[in-house]
């Protein structure tokens, strides 16, 4: 009998291709999966053309276009030209190389174009036991799937084009364990954003998050990706959850996936991924899921957030470098400590990112806008996370609730996650978003984020300043 | 890969914690599709006013930050975004070595990666630097990296440790990818046992 392992534990140990040759040197580890997008991966491409390289498994690659195109509606690359040369030059780059070395593209303009993150899972090459890495700190949304999934750097994304592998040191596992059942209101966007205000912004740092327990296996596939997604902002590179019926129902049928008697071993298989009983974790951390809140950040990093019906810490309750983070926060926020976030006036709404642009999160904001409006002086921008959910949601009626709220309703991308593509905030402005990252700046120079969930998101648009969503659900 | 040995400098100190790389290097910098230039883009947001003309409160902008090449930094610097853009913005502006608390994962890794140093310094060290450099901005910094030694504004040497990989790609100028590359038959010998988990092209066609 092998000792028990945990998940990551199995999935690390398969794909090894050589062990550390001493201590404190690195492993080589296989990649089963390769991401790329516009803005991180050309100086790769340069870099193993300077030397003569080839991509050794295109098939295994996988690009699309998302940061730096603009999502206004009937926007293609043509247009882009004209009005943003260098974003179109980064576009046209991508696809250059990726035609050059036979990766296949899922360019603007693509009925299947989207977020990285979105479209790996929805094409079905997001898959159990997986080594997944993107040049992408948001990569560990695939860990949703018990895939470990990681963001790395452009001379990674070089190492990984030339080689399919990647030189790492084996990182720490903490289990997070989230019991309970999550009360009305509240979902998986306030469970990771609790967590990570609890743990710390550095708390995962050198670690390997596995999310566990009651709550966690209770929550739908893109609920899980949300989780995954932020694991980053906890510092940790990944994060993982232990496959399930509800993995395996999720990937059913979808292109990438395998078919017929393949896919029951590919079942069989993933069956054997979670977690043995008695497997040790390095560091393991519970939470009671029944006692969470909604949940919103009032400063510059993911991890100071607080209930949305809470009251924004006197900074002088932390110790003295978390204080000294609190008051710089507190002060580019222009927000007083000891006040309360509810009723703060807003500018924009955001409702998008790989954090949260499917489709449940577009039909968790629809049901609180149905019938209401977007208040007077609110820009409330509604970006879907693919061209397949945009269309979806088109079919289903939620674009005309958007629309019919004040909405704009916009093509598939990064968006206003990030200002490099047209949408920003203009500074000063406050935006309730729920997107993953408050820097300062994030959104736009000056701009000013409070990270929430779907449904906050949309009952502080109709409110036109933070509102609690629990008090405008039937 | 750029090799690192020695170097006898000064110091710029930037205590704030949690400097993410948005921070390093803001977005709208990104559409590079080199990593030269990138330095105009360190540190934007604190660094120029809304006009565009440099704030010259911001320590980048102080005369005593001419030539520095060491960059004290507050915990967990380089959180965030995984952009190498930071790295590459930090050495573009002539930074060699950055020295802080501790970093975020990807930052340390991407600047291993391009041969710049980053030390995780003890608290108790990494204050008493911060507070002579502090009163003493044009104090002279020196790191051994093969004797795993800093000195600082003339006080006694004290010892770092480095994750030996890191340290030894330094010393040497050992590219990663090389190594990686070094490693064919293993690669060949794992490919042939494990076939491929996915068909991208396969299903982006199914997809259409
Ligand atoms: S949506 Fe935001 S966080 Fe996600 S990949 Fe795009 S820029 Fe990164």
């Amino acid at each position: 009998m092998t000792a028990p392992r945990t998940l990551f534990d199995k999935i690390w140990d398969h794909h090894l291709v050589s062990a550390p040759s001493e201590p404190g040197m690195p492993a080589t580890l296989y990649v089963d999966l390769h991401l790329l997008h516009e803005v991180t991966s050309p100086q790769a491409f340069a870099e193993i053309e300077e030397r003569g390289l080839a991509v050794r498994r295109p098939r295994q690659c996988l690009a699309t276009m998302d940061h730096s195109t603009p999502t206004d509606p009937g926007m293609n690359l043509v247009r882009l030209a004209g009005r943003d040369a260098a974003g179109a030059a980064q576009l046209t780059r991508l696809a250059e190389n990726c035609a050059r070395h036979g990766i296949p593209l899922l360019p603007l303009g693509d009925a299947r174009q989207g977020i990285v993150h979105v479209i790996g899972p929805e094409l079905g090459v997001t898959q159990p036991g997986m080594t997944i890495v993107c040049g992408d700190s948001h990569t560990s949304t695939h860990g949703a799937f018990g895939a470990l999934a990681f963001g790395i750097g452009t001379s990674e994304v070089a190492h990984v084009l030339a080689t399919q592998c990647l030189l790492q040191n084996r990182p720490l596992t903490y289990e997070i364990a989230v019991d309970g059942r999550l009360p009305a209101g509240v979902t998986a966007k306030d469970l990771i954003l609790t967590v990570i205000g609890e743990l710390g912004i550095d708390g995962g740092t050198g670690a390997v998050f596995e999310y566990r327990g009651e709550a966690v296996a209770a929550l739908d596939m893109e609920e899980r990706m949300t989780v995954c997604n932020m694991s980053i902002e906890g510092g940790a590179r990944a994060g993982l959850i232990a496959p399930d019926e509800t993995t395996f129902r999720y990937l059913a049928g979808r292109p990438g996936a395998p078919r017929g008697e393949s896919w029951d071993a590919a079942v069989e298989a993933w069956r054997r991924l979670p977690t043995d009983a008695g497997a040790a974790f390095d560091r393991s951390v519970r939470f009671d899921g029944s006692s969470f809140a909604p949940r919103i950040t009032f400063g510059t990093n993911p991890g100071q957030s607080i209930a949305v019906d809470g009251t924004i810490p006197d900074p002088s309750a932390f110790d003295e470098q978390v204080r000294i983070g609190v008051e710089k926060s507190l002060r580019y926020m222009d927000l007083e400590a000891g006040r309360p976030l509810l009723g703060h006036k807003i500018d924009v709404v955001f409702l998008g990112s790989c954090t949260n642009s499917r489709l449940s999160d577009l039909r968790a904001a629809a049901a609180v806008l149905a019938g209401r409006r977007v208040a007077p002086g609110v820009r409330m921008l509604v970006v879907p996370g693919s061209e397949p959910v945009r269309r979806q949601a088109e079919a289903e009626g939620l674009a005309r609730v958007f629309t019919e709220a004040g909405a704009e309703w916009r093509q598939a991308g990064c968006s206003m996650c990030l200002a490099m593509n047209g949408d920003r905030l203009e500074p000063g402005q406050y935006a309730v978003s729920t997107s993953n990252r408050n820097f300062e700046g994030r959104q736009g120079p000056g701009g000013r984020t409070f990270l929430a969930s779907p449904l906050t998101a949309a009952a502080s648009a109709v409110a036109g300043a933070i509102a609690d969503p629990r008090e405008m659900m039937a | 890969m750029r090799q690192f040995t020695q170097l006898h400098g000064r110091a710029v100190v930037l205590p704030v914690p949690n400097v993410d790389t948005d921070q390093i290097i803001p977005a709208r910098y990104l559409k590079a599709t080199t990593k030269t230039g990138l330095g105009a883009g360190l540190f934007a947001g604190w660094r120029y006013r809304a006009d565009g003309s440099p704030d010259p409160a911001f320590l980048l902008n102080r005369p005593e930050a001419e030539g520095a090449e060491v960059l004290v930094a507050g915990d967990n610097f380089g959180c965030g975004s995984s952009r190498e853009h930071a790295v590459w913005a930090l050495l573009d502006q002539g930074f060699r070595a950055v020295l802080a608390p501790r970093f975020a994962d990807i930052f340390r890794n991407n600047a291993a990666k391009n041969g710049l140093l980053t030390v995780e310094l003890d608290r108790d060290t990494w204050q008493e630097m911060v507070q002579r450099l502090e009163a003493q901005p044009d104090a002279p910094v020196s790191i051994d990296l093969e004797r795993e030694r800093l000195g600082f504004a003339g006080g006694p040497e004290v010892s770092f440790s480095l994750d030996p990989f890191a340290r030894h790609c330094l010393l040497t100028g050992l590219d990663p990818l090389a190594y990686l590359l070094a490693q064919e038959a293993q690669l060949d010998a794992y490919e042939a046992a494990h076939p491929p988990r996915v068909d991208t092209l396969a299903a982006e066609g199914e997809a259409r």
